[in-house]
């Protein structure tokens, strides 16, 4: 919203200036001037947030207003002329200055824009004296390009050559020789850019942005009432306006101009809608957009001639139904859009855009102009559903008030009048049907609030009597009756005490409230989860990965790269329906493409080593997402009952979110047994005793190398919890996405760590007796894993056996084809006695027994 | 006579032993003087020819030269042995300025790292740590947050949708929901009366929220946010700002200023942003901070009293502040990370800047 101050000061007179104007000047000597910082800051800090802000003074430096005294040719140029002009400086006996143009348009006696030596141009140009075609010139006469101006603004004035002021631009400021270009036409404004909240759609105009300049610099709001003067006629004789959906059109204004006179604005106001970015274009449509630009409200108008049997209907569109609008595109309407319809066919699009016949033409005689209230929400939509988004719409859909719609027709219709634009037919219609009550009463000036004094005080921490906390509303349009607060009818953001504490306070001032501490003592800490899931992290970082974060939704493809079989249950997932592309469409039930994407990425970089991990979640659908018709949760607690009598809760509707672990490395030392050593690592974090586990190898052949994979199961109960699947990524995966490597991965199940973790660590005495070792090299048949042999170890050794470890594999010829040599460390102790070399070497044969009977021999 | 003898032996000795090259020539001198055939022994030997009164001065002349000889020996023995280490040690010098074998050391994600130092923050303020579903009920994430389904405000925050009901959550708010519900129905399964608490609520909920924005420098369809909020008896906006200054000054440094500025949230009235004074150029103004001086941190505010009537808390009795911080802008900021793709991209070499 774009705020230029000087209309702003229309409303609210506090000192701030035209850049370098006297006023400007005298304040500042006097004191008294508010700097721009003081402006943007003391509007941003009282609720109303300045964004940016802007002068056309600032780019326009030492641009006179000249006089043209003569015009002689340029001795080596055919098209070039030598001027003498006059910036004020000839009648104090000084002479003119001397300028040289290519114009072809200037006569002596023209007054024109003079760019002098050491002067700025709009886009940083800067204007020095020389020399053109050997002939001094001392500055530059200026065309309106050259200034930022266009024919719009400056309809009198033409786009190739000098700009020549008119009677019009001269009058316009009084203008004289040497006159800052800025001042005399106006350029002298700042105009600030606001950002509006969605609670005050009623900032989106300079009225109500005024109010809060007068309430934030203390200074009385001067309003301005609209008044109309006798016309003729009588508005109801020639219109008729009938509301068929009241929900949708909450009121709807109209009144009707004859014989209007087309013709340019005055420049006043052409310069005010150039402030705000608007383009000038005739009287009848600068009035609307003038009047949209101080209340906020959107304003239209039709050629009377064109609206069919003179009858408005504000109604559906109906079944295919279609509307050339204004930039004409041809629209298929649908049902639930809102139309204004003549008798024949929709005109305008209500709140968004007229039709093709809309709005005022060269033989337009009379207009009828609409100012009405739509419901916002519907506006919104229809304006997304025919990607229309004009200023209309978008003000309409942050929510209006209905208050504002006889005013602003009234402050049309005045326009009409003081600029000459056409005769005022008596009267005005308002169809005002709005069926919800609370609307009407905020619109009629009539919401209370019963003021709680105690309540305020007790959420800002504050003592405020009733008498300050009124003085603080009253600047604002609020009134009081009694103990009531009645609510300015533009207002559709109060209806509590908590509102009101929200004025107090922003008028108050934020920063100038005292900041305290909470009482009350601090009883928090992490939860055993929390505190257990930070470990099992540190401890990955610890062992050389980094953490990485990836996105939770990805590409429904995700499922092929990793090669998931065709009725992999992971493959159906929970899909979002207005996904940013297919690539982000489905959120994620494993995250190991999202794992690989990162290694992926690695690789692609050329990096040679890489070792990641993510803790990720995993979201698996409900099965009752679709059980539920959406309708039902229109009436939510009706829901919640519903589905308590089946013992369940809306929430169950939502998918189950698991936390994983996803690791992937390549490269440097990384293969199965790393990438399992890191997983042992935090199985044992996790402080899961190595007899709960049972390691099988995962042949699936999806996803995974068949021969390199292993799911780690923990007994919990009477149940196996999958703890981990760890292995190499198949070749082809790794293929799909593009790793020339090999690939070790693990994913984990948070969870089922947690799920299966133990107790903290409890302190066992330091053993008192001496330790026995034996070593046993050992032949296999290579397809007996070493988790077998271990298991024939413990049982053969039993009690007296503390550990067993694994400290080297051989295979090759000295032991024979599809053999291995496995050769383990046994250690024994008994914690009552030392052992004796026979108690040991019984227990030795009892193993070598026990693993002769799966074939296992003793190496020689 | 066997005076002298025994004087030139100790002389002859010292002599030697000075000489002595190695371990070796000391053993063998060890033998030559004090060994069983030894000239001192021999030496001694010789006393049975002396008279009663010679042979104790002479004894006791004989065991003070075999002291001093054995003395000498041990220092030249050491001796030898010092240079014997010093020669190997100076043999066994190696290039000190050889780089160190390191560990493998991964690190945390830089996002963590942040929200980590939140959480420390937050706890030692009282604050629990509390999560929620991603995937959400929009009842959760809108409509009790003051957003019904027409609500404009619904239109800044482009969300997805699973069905018309479920959502992406926008925000962590539909934890706070969750858990302003969850103490309500605790009150009254403890039987106290209605609308009461068990006892006060804080609480932090981080976690992921979504919006569809499309991918760009400073844009991304999915972020991190710390939401809080604070729920007790005679909890006041100036708590809330005492509190969220704290936090920013330990996060940021105790010099931090900050300021508070009006803004507008549906769930919070009265709404606040707040800014810190910029970290670049202390509040002078420059690029980073827009030439403002202030950098904006956060969104927060007194809770609405409709969220706590929604689930049956005592509006009257109880108020409530609540604030939420886009991890992603804190951590950016902080690292001085131009572009946010980059926290998502998982480049190694962007990662490892942050060990």
């Amino acid at each position: 919203m774009l705020l230029p101050l000087q209309w702003a000061k229309e409303f609210a007179d506090f000192p701030f200036y035209p850049k370098n104007s006297k006023a400007e000047a005298e304040a500042k000597a006097a004191g008294k001037a508010l700097t721009l910082r003081d402006v943007t800051e003391g509007l941003t800090m009282s609720g109303s947030k300045v964004e940016t802000w802007a002068s056309e003074a600032d780019q326009i430096q030492n641009v006179l207003v000249g006089e043209v005294l003569s015009i002689v040719p340029h001795p080596d140029s055919d098209h070039m002329v030598i001027t003498q002009i006059d910036v004020g400086q000839v009648k104090k006996g000084e002479a003119p200055i001397q300028i040289v143009t290519g114009a072809a348009n200037l006569k002596v006696g023209d007054w024109v824009p003079v760019a002098m030596h050491n002067s700025y141009l709009p886009g940083g140009v800067h204007i020095t004296k020389g020399k053109l075609r050997g002939v001094e010139s001392d500055g530059m006469l200026c065309g309106m390009g050259e200034l930022g101006l266009t024919v719009h603004d400056f309809p009198q004035c033409i786009e190739n050559g000098i700009m020549v002021f008119d009677d019009e631009i001269k009058a316009y400021r009084n203008m004289y020789l040497g006159q800052p270009l800025t001042e005399a036409l106006g350029l002298d404004d700042t105009v600030l850019d606001f950002e509006i909240t969605p609670n005050r759609p009623d900032c989106q105009g300079v009225r109500a942005l005024g109010r809060e300049c007068a309430a934030t610099f203390k200074v009385p709001f001067v309003d301005h009432v609209p008044e109309v003067k006798p016309g003729h006629g009588d508005v109801n004789a020639m219109l008729k306006v009938d509301i068929e959906n009241p929900d949708l059109c909450y009121r709807y204004c109209g009144a009707v101009v004859e014989n209007v006179r087309v013709k340019p604005s005055p420049m006043w106001l052409r310069q005010r809608l150039r402030n705000c970015g608007v383009r000038p274009i005739n009287n009848l449509v600068d009035i609307t957009n003038y009047v949209m630009l101080e209340y906020g409200q959107p304003m239209h108008c039709f050629d009377y001639k064109y609206v069919n049997g003179h009858h408005i209907t504000v109604r559906n569109a109906r079944p295919g139904e279609k509307i050339v609008t204004l930039d004409k595109e041809e629209r298929a309407l649908q049902p639930q859009m809102l139309v204004i319809a003549d008798d024949k066919a929709p005109i305008a699009v209500a709140g968004v855009m007229g039709g093709e016949f809309s709005g005022t033409y060269e033989d337009t005689t009379t207009i009828v102009f609409e100012s009405a209230m739509f419901n916002g929400p519907s506006v919104r939509t229809t304006a997304r559903d025919l990607g229309l988004h004009t200023e209309a719409a978008g003000k309409y859909s942050k929510g209006l008030a209905a208050a504002n719609c006889v005013p602003a027709l009234q402050r049309a219709l005045e326009l009409v009048q003081m600029l000459d634009a056409g005769d005022v037919v008596n009267g005005i219609i308002d169809n005002y049907p709005c069926r919800d009550e609370s609307l009407r009463t905020l619109w009629a000036d009539q919401r209370r609030i019963p003021l709680d004094v105690a309540w305020v005080n007790k959420l800002l921490g504050t003592a405020l009597t009733k008498e300050q906390i009124v003085s603080y509303l009253l600047p604002l349009d609020f009134k009081m009756d009694g103990d009531d607060v009645i609510v300015p009818p533009l207002r559709g953001d109060m209806y509590r005490n908590c509102d009101i504490a929200e004025e107090v306070a922003r008028y108050i001032g934020y920063n100038k409230m005292p900041s305290t501490l909470m009482k009350g003592t601090a009883q928090a800490r992490p939860t055993e989860r929390q505190t257990f899931d930070q470990k099992i992290l540190n401890t990955l970082c610890g062992y050389g990965l980094y953490e990485c974060e990836t996105f939770s939704f990805y590409s429904p493809k995700c499922f092929d790269q990793i090669e998931l079989a065709a009725d992999d249950p992971r493959r159906k997932a929970v899909i979002i329906s207005n996904p940013l592309g297919e690539d982000t469409s489905i959120m994620r039930t494993t995250a190991l493409p999202s794992i690989l994407s990162v290694a992926a990425t690695n690789f692609a970089a050329r990096t040679p080593e890489a070792a990641v991990f993510e803790q990720a979640t995993e979201y698996i659908p409900s099965p009752l997402e679709h059980e539920v018709p959406d309708n039902d949760f229109n009436d939510y607690p009706v829901l919640v009952k519903k589905l308590a009598a089946e013992g369940k809760t809306p929430s169950d509707l939502l998918p189950t979110e698991n936390q994983k672990i996803l690791c992937a490395a390549y490269g440097g030392d990384w293969d199965y047994l790393a990438m399992k050593g890191v997983v042992e690592k935090l199985i044992a974090t996790a402080r899961i005793a190595e007899s709960r586990l049972r390691v099988v190898r995962n042949e699936s052949g999806h996803t995974w190398h068949p021969g390199r994979t292993a799911d780690i199961l923990c007994r919990a109960g009477s149940e196996e919890v999958l703890l981990a699947t760890v292995g190499e990524i198949h070749p082809k995966v790794a293929a799909n996405y593009g790793i020339k490597a090999r690939v070790v991965a693990a994913d984990i199940s948070l969870d089922g760590l947690y799920r299966c973790r133990a107790a903290e660590a409890t302190y066992m005495p330091l053993p008192k007796t001496p330790a026995t070792t034996r070593d046993l090299a050992l032949v296999a048949e290579n397809a007996i894993p070493s988790a077998e042999l271990v298991a024939c170890i413990r049982k053969g050794a039993g009690r007296i056996l503390e550990s067993v470890s694994l400290f080297d594999i051989y295979t090759g010829e000295r032991i024979g084809a599809g053999k291995k040599s496995l050769a383990y460390s046994l250690v024994f102790r008994a914690p009552d006695r030392t052992l004796t070399d026979t108690e040991v070497d019984a227990a030795v044969q009892k193993v070598l027994k026990a693993l002769g009977e799966i074939g296992v021999t003793i190496r020689s | 006579m066997m005076n002298e003898a025994l004087e030139n032996i100790r002389s002859a000795a010292k002599s030697c032993i000075a000489d002595a090259a190695d371990e070796k020539a000391v053993e063998e001198l060890r033998v030559r003087f004090l060994g069983k055939k030894g000239e001192v022994t021999a030496i001694l030997k010789q006393m049975g020819s002396l008279s009663a009164e010679e042979r104790p001065i002479l004894g006791a002349k004989a065991n003070e030269a075999r002291a001093e000889i054995e003395t000498e020996i041990k220092a030249r023995m050491q001796q030898l042995a010092d240079a014997a280490q010093n020669a190997r040690l100076a043999a066994e010098t190696i290039d000190v300025t050889l780089p160190g074998r390191q560990p493998k050391q991964g690190s945390r994600h830089p996002i963590q790292t942040v929200l980590n130092e939140f959480k420390e923050i937050f706890l030692g303020m009282g604050f629990d740590v509390v999560s929620g579903p991603e995937i959400e009920l929009d009842h959760y994430n809108f409509e009790m947050m003051r957003m019904p389904k027409s609500h404009p405000a619904r239109d800044t925050q482009d969300t997805f949708y699973i069905t018309e009901n479920i959502l992406l959550r926008t925000q962590t708010s539909p934890i706070q929901m969750r858990t302003l519900e969850k103490a309500a129905a605790e009150a009254r399964e403890a039987g106290l009366p209605a609308g009461t608490l068990k006892k006060p609520i804080r609480i932090i909920a981080p976690g992921r929220v979504y919006r569809s924005d499309a991918v760009d420098a400073t844009h991304s369809p999915l972020f991190h946010q710390v939401e809080g909020l604070v729920v007790d008896e005679g909890i006041t906006f100036s708590d809330l700002k005492g509190t969220l200054e704290v936090f920013i000054r330990k996060l940021y440094g105790e010099n931090t200023k900050v300021r508070f500025r009006p803004h507008h949230f549906p769930y919070t009235e009265p709404s606040a942003e707040m800014d810190m004074s910029c970290f670049k150029c202390g509040g002078k103004g420059c690029p980073l901070c827009k030439g403002e001086g202030w950098i904006e941190i956060l969104g927060c505010g007194m809770v609405h009293p409709e969220l706590l009537e929604n689930v049956g808390i005592d509006s009257k009795k109880y108020t409530g502040f609540a604030f939420g911080v886009g991890l992603e802008r804190i951590t950016t900021m902080r690292y001085n990370i131009d572009d946010m793709r980059l926290l998502y991209e998982n480049d190694l070499r962007f990662l490892k800047q942050f060990n």
